[in-house]
């Protein structure tokens, strides 16, 4: 008899057992189905969310974008103008230097010595500056590795006038207090937009030398930009113009879907 | 009789099954934007064997032309990556899971043991407990790999503002190739891992969803572990 119920309480235990395998089985497994459908609904909300309305920025997803621009927020607080990019040996600089892009100097006829740079104080108070005064500017040199957003990088050597000297000496230090500084090509064809504190970083340069020889048209003469805390789509060639705005500048590739900052 | 033994917490489970998609569109965008450069050869003694990638390995994964695209999820996605990462770390290490997980002193020997086994060629395999010694290295150099990638991607993000990241994780160029190698890691480790996922069965598999595996003991034997309850935990 007491064999009986022995045997009756095991089988009951294992009705038990297997009650409780089948309903977490079931819990868990309904949990992982609604959460992985879930997360796949989301992954294709967000392939197929609209793109951003076109303006200073354009050509990304519109969360995607708002995703770059948090991410610029929070990186920025790590940001400093006494952090300096490494810098090399004249010896490791590259002979021949990566041409990557003529984007914006396809002018016909263009001719560096006719040039004069455009520095925009307010709507109608136009610097002109020519190259004689800029070279008659303190001269520093950079080699540092030029990085590409596609990934490559090149020990470069530069010369020119530090931003922040060029701003000092023509007065434009007020200006300079705004938030960004815009640069274009003499076409306005390629443009970019920087944050003021990375234009005057101390490495950041107008340079006209490479490899102690004037800039090559090819490698935007007379004058372009070297910025080395951003990649090289902000590093414009053949600077026509510069102004200075509290709202962001126009920015080339930042209409294309890439990154506004691209800081390195 | 049929008991119910537990295996995985829940937050093992719940960082694992986040990691899977947030690993597979880290590595998407990643090639999308290696694409813009896709520089890397495996080359011995000036003979390369391979160049990452083919042209039609691009045209199968639809990748050409879309470094803006990759960029923009790959630097969302890090956020994802890195802290489903940091709560699976602090995770097993509070909950004392690490003991399970990380090489013991014998590991590697038995490793080898385990790696036979599995292939047929010894019969038995070295005890064990939640975790195999093959496991335990894996599944640790997974995470070690895990922060490798973070590290390195930091490395090549921003390499002046992180100059120190950088120059730890030997240069620019090499953070770079590190990165790459890493995400191959990756992508092997998911190949052997499925097909040993495949070969364990259903009620291995089942315990990473579930969190349990269903075992015979005998009643005797219920009885020691109910006075032991820690052993599997």
């Amino acid at each position: 008899m007491e064999n009986h119920t022995d045997k009756n309480k095991k089988a009951k235990e294992e009705v038990a057992v297997e009650q409780k395998i089948k309903r977490r089985n079931f819990i868990s497994f309904s949990t992982f189905f609604v959460l992985g459908g879930a997360a796949f609904g989301g992954w294709k909300w967000l392939y197929n969310s609209p793109e951003e309305t076109a303006g200073i920025t354009a050509g990304a997803r519109k969360p995607l974008r708002r995703a770059l621009n948090k991410t610029e927020l929070f990186f920025r607080k790590f940001y400093s103008n006494n952090h300096h990019v490494k810098t090399y040996p004249k010896a490791m600089a590259a002979k021949k230097v990566r041409v990557n892009s003529d984007i914006g100097m396809d002018d016909e006829g263009f001719k560096p010595e006719n040039w004069t740079l455009s520095v925009v104080k307010s709507k109608g108070d136009v610097l002109k500056i020519t190259m004689d005064e800029i070279k008659a500017l303190p001269k520093t040199e950079l080699i540092f590795s030029f990085k590409c957003v596609e990934g490559w990088d090149q020990i470069q050597h530069w010369a020119g006038v530090k931003f922040s000297d060029f701003i000092d000496h023509f007065k434009l230090n007020e200006h300079a207090k705004m938030d960004y500084i815009g640069m274009e090509t003499p076409n306005g064809e390629y443009y970019v937009g920087l944050e003021s504190e990375s234009a005057l970083h101390p490495q950041t340069l107008l340079a006209y030398e490479m490899n102690d020889q004037p800039i090559a048209i090819e490698h935007g003469a007379p004058l372009r930009l070297i910025i080395p805390v951003k990649y090289g789509i902000k590093n414009l060639k053949r600077i026509g113009t510069i102004s200075f705005s509290n709202k962001r500048p126009k920015d080339y590739w930042a209409e294309q879907g890439y990154d506004y900052y691209s800081g390195l | 009789m049929k008991i119910i033994k537990e295996k995985h917490s829940v937050i093992t489970r719940w960082t694992h099954w986040v990691n899977f998609p947030i690993l597979t569109i880290m590595i998407w965008s990643g090639m999308l934007i290696y694409w813009a450069s896709d520089t890397y050869t495996f080359t011995l003694f000036g003979h390369t064997f391979f160049h990452f990638f083919p042209d039609s390995f691009y045209k199968f994964f639809n990748i050409p032309a879309r470094l803006a695209e990759g960029m923009a999820f790959h630097f969302l996605f890090m956020w994802f990556f890195t802290l489903n990462g940091i709560l699976y770390f602090f995770y097993t290490i509070i909950s004392g899971a690490w003991r399970e997980l990380v090489p013991q002193k014998n590991s590697f020997k038995e490793a080898w043991q385990v790696l036979l086994h599995d292939l047929h060629i010894r019969r038995t395999a070295p005890p064990q407990n939640k975790y195999n010694a093959a496991q335990r290295i894996a599944y640790t150099a997974i995470i070690v790999m895990g922060f490798g990638s973070v590290i390195t991607g930091l490395a090549i993000y921003k390499p002046t503002q992180f100059y120190w990241i950088t120059w730890m994780c030997g240069g620019y160029n090499f953070a770079r190739i590190l990165h790459f190698a890493l995400t191959l890691g990756y992508v092997f480790f998911f190949i052997i891992h499925v097909l040993q996922v495949v070969l364990a069965g259903w009620n291995n598999f089942r315990s990473v969803v579930s969190g349990f595996e269903v075992v015979e003991e005998k009643p005797d034997q219920m009885v020691k572990d109910d006075l032991n309850p820690t052993v599997n935990n």
